[in-house]
């Protein structure tokens, strides 16, 4: 079968610019930007096995990069990535804006979920689509000046002068604040009837976190829903292009704050990309048993409280106290919990400590009873069935539109687990289910959640019972200081021994991507380097994203007790949305 | 003189303790949710931290008495004032024991259905006046709910009269003499069970409140006093259904003899009380169309059957 670049190079001829070869070995194509349009739409409809879904929409900032050899000349990139199913496998397409004001046609056209993207990019680089719907800020506030991810924009608060705060510009941030309807889109009117606004958060007990949804209601009806995203965002990206390779790890964990060393495994995976290293077998399987005990204490959060959610209030405290065993496990292994920034380049910060079975079998033991004690209260529930079947549907192909993966993708019914389409880490020598669901709607969404609780313990167990022994991290020299014993032989060793703790290891230039199956969805890092001690451009493509962008869609038409069904089935981290 | 002074006695010490029980319920709940929950609840604050009520009490008696400068002043003063006081006048009807109620009137059950028709107005007007978008859908529920739910809970009692032949209340439990009216009527005790957790908005029909929806509903704005008396209106409505159920049903203070009748009283009403709270810990919360269909076309056929089949019965022995 012919290769995307020959398809596309046959079709399109010069407006492919050129090729360009990546570490992840995508196929990543050039394109010129007054032709984009042309060339999703082929690949998204006409081209076989096609490009279906718009895994990731981003920009690059590229005036202060110095290796680009073999790429067109460029000021500011724009990336769309592709995902298609029938080939498994990414399309990367790049288009070179060269112009210091760039301006780019939207492709919403092609795909409803560029919006937020577009939006995204606009905020963070200046970059404006003409011909999309609803081009305003969406990470920053409305009155930010800047552009922050453009290079030229400080990173740090010092580097900003001191802020200040006259009363001119206190009416003018309090004034930017007043909500006008028409600005977000919304009618004051329907058929005659005057509707009522509801502004949901950023403050409310039933969106967990600060998300604000301004509702627009006719009684108690949602006639339309917009969500404020922003209010989480801190910026993890720009950091990324501030902290060395390794002390960005830390920050990671903090992006799906519930799934805690699940957010390193991406990020750490696309540097050994970068960085050519081999890591060894037992950090593998190390890396996969604590990413499979995070998904059970993510999910179990994600249990209690959607069954708080809807009115239960009980189950959350008992998934808490389970979660507890989780973290307990946790700690005697990282030394922390929620945030454990236990996952390094090249490996795990240490080994396994002793007596780790006992843990790990303890809580299997313990755990494996309790979820059928919670599918008796909950899952069997008939008020909770009434209360989540049939609400919030979409299909496989609406979720695929909307650049929708994980359990809210395989509760349509399609089989798409990313640990078995694409294996990383190891996890093809794993025997486990992938749980799918019928419908798409919360319940179904709920069902195969539940289910992934039991194979992550099935994951775990074999983990247990296969773990190999040897060093737990890789002897790579970008990786790991070298040997003590060595370091005081010969000087060569010295020398990078004191590179690598004082600046940090420099990865050679290049371009990697690498997601894994989070908790909530795929999680993946683009990351740029540019022979440096830190990243030229870190780019978090997180699930709850486009997630959020899919809840007007499937809230329309039903009530407020529903949209708080969905928004909980939906199973969202504000900080993975807004990073 | 005497009679007086002796009938205002009682009243005045029925009313203590009805606040002194849904005072202590506050603590009661928090310690039985608790329990199954697999945690603690309140401990610290005197023996089994029962003096937390205290605690709570001192805190909302000092918190500052706010009102919103958007409510209408005098109606939401006015909404937390209604529902205590028609929760406390219905405990006029209650007989605890032979001699202990503060009014033996004719129309004892028909008071009762008053009063709590009236209550629904706390919830109402305490949603309107504070002129929030939240208690206004809070307040637009309870209002539906109570009303909807009101029906059902007349027509389950009515059984219950026939085979009594009095809405004296005192008179409805002397005819529970051999056998307590849940085992014929027990249709009719079900129902107003259910239409009994309505009213009292509590969990799993609480959705004029609906915490994770509409934060607290209809009394999202209280604070301080105000708010307590919501709260404490909460307890005593617990406490009047739990009273009532075993009035009507369970044979008021009839008891097996070696205990004194009071006693029996509080020790139905008090497993009544505890049942409620264990609902809350169980069960979800419907939805509002869900729970009033719900009652429309299941409870209300249910309660009239059960109407006329008693009715029946009542003409063909009689």
């Amino acid at each position: 079968m012919k290769g995307i670049t020959s398809i596309l190079k046959d079709k399109f001829g010069e407006v492919i610019i050129c090729a360009q070869k990546t570490k992840d070995e995508f196929p990543t194509l050039w394109v010129h930007g007054d032709h984009i349009i042309d060339v999703l739409h082929f690949l998204k409809n006409d081209v076989d096995l096609p490009f279906k879904m718009l895994y990731d929409l981003t920009a690059i900032d590229e005036q202060a990069r110095k290796f680009r050899e073999g790429q067109p000349k460029s000021r500011f990139t724009i990336v769309y990535q592709l995902l298609s199913f029938g080939r498994n496998a990414f399309l990367r397409l790049k288009v070179p804006l060269i112009s210091d004001e760039p301006s780019l046609q939207s492709v919403t056209s092609v795909w409803l979920s560029a919006n937020w993207y577009e939006r995204e990019v606009y905020d963070l680089f200046g970059v404006k689509f003409t011909g999309h719907p609803d081009l305003r800020r969406i990470l920053m506030p409305q009155s930010w000046e800047g552009h922050p991810l453009q290079k030229c924009h400080p990173a740090r608060a010092t580097e900003m002068g001191p802020f200040q705060l006259p009363d001119s510009k206190q009416e003018r941030e309090q004034e930017a604040l007043r909500f006008k309807p028409e600005e977000w889109g919304l009618d004051k009117n329907l058929g005659g009837d005057e509707l009522m606004f509801l502004n949901l958060g950023p403050q409310h007990p039933g969106i967990h976190g600060i998300l604000r949804l301004v509702l627009q209601l006719d009684g108690e009806n949602i006639v339309n829903v917009v969500p404020d995203i922003g209010f989480h965002h801190r910026g993890a990206e720009k950091m990324g292009e501030r902290q060395s390779w390794h002390t960005y790890i830390p920050y990671t964990d903090r992006v799906d704050y519930l799934a805690g060393v699940m957010n390193n495994f991406p990020y750490v995976m696309a540097v050994e990309k970068l960085g050519d290293i081999e890591i060894p077998d037992r950090s593998k399987v190390i890396r996969i048993m604590l990413s499979e005990l995070f998904r059970i204490s993510s999910h179990l959060v994600w249990y209690g409280t959607f069954a708080q959610d809807l009115g239960m209030m009980t189950p959350v405290f008992l998934m808490f106290n389970d979660r507890e065993k989780v973290l307990e496990v946790v700690e005697a292994i990282c030394g922390a919990r929620m945030h454990p920034n236990w996952f390094r380049i090249g490996g795990v910060a240490q080994d396994l400590p002793q007596g780790w079975e006992k843990l790990i079998r303890g809580f299997i033991d313990y755990f494996k009873n309790k979820l059928k004690e919670y599918d008796k209260m909950i899952m069997r529930n008939s008020i909770f069935k009434a209360r989540t079947v049939g609400i919030g549907v979409y299909s496989t192909e609406e979720a695929i539109e909307w650049g929708i993966t994980g359990p809210g993708l395989r509760a349509t019914g399609f089989d798409w687990d990313f640990r078995k389409a694409q294996p990383y880490s190891g996890y093809e020598q794993f025997e486990f289910d992938i749980p799918t669901g019928k419908n798409g709607d919360c319940y179904d969404r709920s069902l195969v959640r539940v289910e992934e609780i039991r194979q992550s313990l099935r994951i775990i167990e074999q983990c247990l019972h296969n773990m190999p022994e040897g060093p737990y991290k890789s002897d790579n020299r970008l990786t790991t200081p070298p040997r003590k014993k060595n370091t005081m032989k010969d000087i060569e060793t010295l020398i990078n021994h004191f590179v690598q703790t004082t600046w940090g290891p420099a990865i050679p230039h290049g371009e990697a991507f690498c997601g894994v199956e989070a908790t909530k969805g795929h999680n993946g890092y683009y990351l740029i380097a540019d022979n440096s001690t830190s990243s030229y451009r870190t780019r978090i493509r997180t699930p709850s994203f486009p997630h959020m962008q899919l809840v007007p869609l499937i809230s329309k038409g039903y009530s407020i007790p529903d949209l708080m069904a969905i928004l909980g089935s939906v199973d969202y981290v504000l900080a993975d949305i807004d990073r | 003189m005497n009679e007086t002074l002796k009938l205002t006695l009682i009243a005045i010490g029925i009313l203590l303790a009805l606040l002194t029980i849904a005072a202590g319920l506050i603590w009661v709940e928090r310690r039985m949710l608790a329990a199954w929950q697999d945690r603690y609840g309140p401990n610290r604050v005197g023996p089994f931290g029962i003096l937390q009520v205290v605690a709570d009490m001192i805190k909302m008696f000092f918190k500052e008495d706010w009102i919103p400068p958007f409510a209408d002043k005098s109606v939401f003063i006015l909404a937390p004032a209604i529902v205590m006081v028609t929760i406390l006048l219905s405990f006029v009807i209650i007989p605890f024991a032979p001699g202990i109620l503060v009014a033996d009137i004719n129309i004892g059950l028909l008071f009762f259905l008053a009063m709590s028709s009236l209550g629904a107005y706390s919830v109402v007007l305490g949603g309107w006046a504070s002129n929030n978008k939240y208690s206004l859908l809070g307040a637009v529920r309870g209002a539906a709910q109570m009303i909807s739910y009101e029906v059902f809970m007349g027509l389950s009692v009515m059984g219950v009269v026939i085979m009594a032949g009095s809405f004296n209340m005192t008179d409805i439990v002397l005819a529970q003499k051999n056998v307590w009216f849940f085992i014929p009527q027990f249709l009719g005790f079900v129902i107003f069970f259910i239409a009994g957790i309505a009213e009292t908005h509590r969990l799993p029909f609480d959705i004029p409140e609906a915490e994770s929806e509409l934060i607290a509903g209809y009394h999202s704005e209280y604070s301080g006093m105000k708010f307590g008396m919501f709260f404490v209106g909460e307890y005593l409505g617990i406490t009047l259904i739990s009273a009532l159920i075993t009035t009507l049903f369970f044979g008021g203070w009839l008891g097996f003899g070696f205990l004194p009748p009071v006693v029996w009283f509080l020790i139905k009403m008090f497993a009544f009380i505890l049942f409620f709270i264990l609902l809350r810990a169980s069960l979800p919360r419907p939805r509002y169309d869900q729970l009033m269909s719900f009652g429309w076309k299941i409870l209300l056929p249910l309660s009239l059957l059960n109407l006329l089949v008693t009715g029946a019965l009542v003409l063909y022995f009689t």
